[in-house]
């Protein structure tokens, strides 16, 4: 019994174990000296158990009494997050250990982060979900704060800390309200007890208060403030890390919650889910207008991101999970190479975060720059790259669904957020005479950016058949 | 109304009064020792819903341990309450308001509250029955058997806070003499010290 449910979650089990060996190895070791082998090591993990995950059978598992499920979902946004973490340890290294921040805890930290995302998006119960939610977010805030002689990365943990701990009081009361309710806090359970007896005022406050505990670990508006700081504040390739994977699986727990303990209520958490979708869109676009600061521009153009993500998952449908399953893939692509870019953004030797510093960037280096404008045309959504199929995915899943209105904000919020991405582009190659920024001899950054950029342009044949993969994964969520 | 009733209204009139009482304290330690008074309470209540294992684990817990540790930070930490309480005033009527109208809504929404009928049944069902099982041996089959999983990313939970707190506060400094328990083991007295025959009326050259 115990043995089958173990080898269901083998892939946190052993990241977990891994994590706490290597804590082992780092304080009776070599301290930080062994921070780079652990790092890699620890890179090297996660990949081999995306690999694990994507070849795992489709067949919907359950675990350790229904709190644990396993199925095409989970093992296609654990692929995403583990690969993605993977790539995003490697590629902060360098700058890790200029910053001298390069602790051994750091890629210890972030394993146990991404075991508690992995739980996250196979959790079959609000315990096991808010359990995940916790040891994702707590780690979260400690590699936030991991520059602690600097008064901005305190900052930036303290608030993450403060609001994330309200957003998690938010979610509890709302489960508590849900279990008050339906009695039982295992999905299935309570899919079963909305199905006999219908939908009462107290499970929909439940949902009401649970989506905006979770709105908040996407950024979702108006659970956004926190998104701009943090990003400035934290280093950079944390930031980079808080742009890709805990989205994902933020993400990806909405959906699982939406869809597995809701899922025959569809009217009911769709209109939440459209009204988030469609403030993000817009406050995203518009605030990201006035940044300077390439690091708060990103986190604007997250949170409009991720505005577009919820309307996939507003449409309540298969294909909306679809879409937004591949938007997440294609999002944390796209960020991947741009964090690669602004982790070698130096003048004179220091590191630079204002978007004028990108200045004549085209004169002096027309790799990065040509890369740089594929991603953000990319990140804008225009036709021929990637970034626009994702828009297109989730944007047609919502006028099939009959919210043609989303769409169309969609639409137009696409058409604003371009600007201040087309602003880069006029920068770098129309921008005023200046020195260029310094020329980085960084060669995983460069190869990372260079290869975001190629499957912006190559995806555009089949995606890489990342649709496939998404409509099997919606296809196991949406039954 | 039987002696239990009476016993109830008691724990759970002193259980509220001491709650507010720690909230509205100008000293902060009597807030804490209010709130061992609502620890108290709240065992005795555990005590006549039948669940004396929860009710001793309250006491040795939150009263033996986690209450003193408050004294002792409460004690320790030198915060000026009152100048904190000053900048919250600027913030009260607003924080007021809304609290009014969440509590207005939440008024609303029990007054149409309704349970689920299988709700009570569902509920019970993690639980043995009281009169087979005693309730030390129902909790262990509920954490450790039923939620194991839960159980354990709760300890992940709580090594990731360790771990935390050691990388953000820990800082090696080089001025600090360590004892090297090592080094003082394997220390040769033959090298350590040096015997000089000094004559006398002579100094050491």
């Amino acid at each position: 019994m115990i043995g089958a449910d173990l080898t269901t979650a083998l892939p946190e089990i052993v990241l977990a174990l891994f994590a706490m060996a290597m804590l082992m190895v780092g304080v009776y070791g070599g301290k930080d000296k062994l921070a780079e082998p652990i790092l890699y090591a620890t890179a090297a993990l996660m990949v081999m158990l995306a690999l694990y995950s994507g070849t795992q059978s489709l067949e919907p598992l359950t675990a350790f009494n229904g709190t644990y499920l396993k199925d095409g979902f989970a093992q296609f946004a654990k692929m995403l997050i583990l690969v993605s973490a993977a790539v995003v340890l490697v590629m902060g290294k360098s700058v890790m250990i200029e910053t001298g921040l390069l602790k051994f805890e750091y890629p210890i930290l972030i394993a146990l982060s991404v075991v508690g995302m992995m739980l996250m998006v196979s959790a079959g119960d609000l315990i096991v979900l808010y359990m995940g939610l916790e040891l994702q977010s707590l780690a979260l805030y400690v590699v936030a704060t991991m520059n602690r002689d600097s008064s901005r990365s305190t900052e930036a943990g303290l608030k993450y800390f403060i609001l994330g701990a309200l957003a998690s009081g938010l979610l509890l009361y709302g489960a508590s309200l849900t279990y008050g309710y339906a009695g039982t806090t295992v999905f299935a359970g309570i899919l079963s007890t909305i199905s006999e007896d219908g939908m009462s005022v107290g499970l929909l406050m439940g949902l009401a208060f649970m989506l905006a505990g979770l709105a908040f670990k996407v950024s979702a508006v108006p659970f956004h403030m926190w998104t701009p700081d943090v990003y400035e504040g934290a280093p950079t390739p944390v930031t980079a890390f808080f742009a890709t994977a805990p989205k994902v699986a933020a993400m990806a727990l909405i959906a699982r919650l939406v869809h597995d303990a809701f899922g025959t209520v569809p009217g009911d958490w769709s209109q939440i889910v459209a009204l988030l979708a469609a403030a993000s869109m817009f406050v995203g676009a518009i605030a990201a207008i006035g940044q300077r600061d390439i690091k708060r521009l990103m986190a604007y153009s997250s949170i409009s991101h991720m505005g577009f993500a919820l309307v996939g998952l507003a449409a309540g449908t298969a294909q909306g999970v679809q879409g937004m399953l591949v938007y997440m893939a294609i999002y944390v692509t796209m960020n991947i190479g741009v964090f690669a870019f602004i982790l070698t953004m130096r003048r004179d030797g220091k590191a630079v975060t204002d978007i004028s510093e990108l200045n004549q960037l085209s004169k002096a280096e027309p790799l990065r720059a040509l890369a740089l404008l594929v991603l953000m045309f990319s990140l804008a959504g225009v036709p021929p790259l990637v970034g626009f199929f994702g828009k297109f995915y989730v944007l047609w899943a919502a006028v099939d669904a009959g919210l043609t209105w989303l769409a169309v904000a969609g639409v137009i919020a696409s058409v604003i957020g371009a600007f201040y991405y087309l602003r880069i582009v006029f920068y770098m190659y129309f921008g005023a005479e200046s020195e260029p920024l310094d020329t980085v001899r960084a060669p995983v950054q460069a190869t990372l950016l260079v290869a975001c950029a190629m499957i912006m342009v190559l995806g555009v044949i089949n995606l890489f058949g990342i649709d496939g993969m998404a409509a099997l994964a919606a296809d196991a969520l949406v039954r | 109304m039987g002696i239990a009733d009476i016993t109830f209204y008691a724990f759970a009139v002193t259980l509220l009064g001491a709650g507010f009482l720690v909230t509205i304290s100008r000293n902060m330690v009597h807030s804490v020792l209010w709130l061992i008074l609502a620890f108290l309470s709240a065992a005795g209540l555990f005590v006549l819903l039948g669940a004396e294992f929860m009710a001793m684990l309250l006491i040795i817990v939150y009263v033996g341990a986690v209450a003193v540790l408050f004294l002792f930070v409460v004690m320790m930490l030198d915060i000026d309450f009152a100048s904190l309480r000053s900048e919250m005033a600027r913030y009260f009527p607003i924080a007021a308001i809304i609290g009014v109208v969440l509590l207005l809504q939440m008024a609303m929404l029990f007054g149409a509250w309704s349970s689920s009928e299988q709700a009570m049944g569902l509920r019970q069902a993690p639980t043995p029955d009281v009169a087979e099982v005693h309730n030390t041996k129902a909790l262990g089959m509920i954490i450790y058997d039923q939620y194991f999983l839960v159980f354990q990313v709760s300890g992940l939970i709580l090594l990731v806070a360790m771990v935390g707190a050691i990388v953000l506060t820990l800082r090696h400094r080089k001025d600090v003499k360590r004892q090297n328990v090592i080094s003082q083991m394997h220390r040769d007295p033959a090298k350590a010290m040096e015997l000089k025959d000094v004559k006398s009326g002579q100094g050491l050259s």
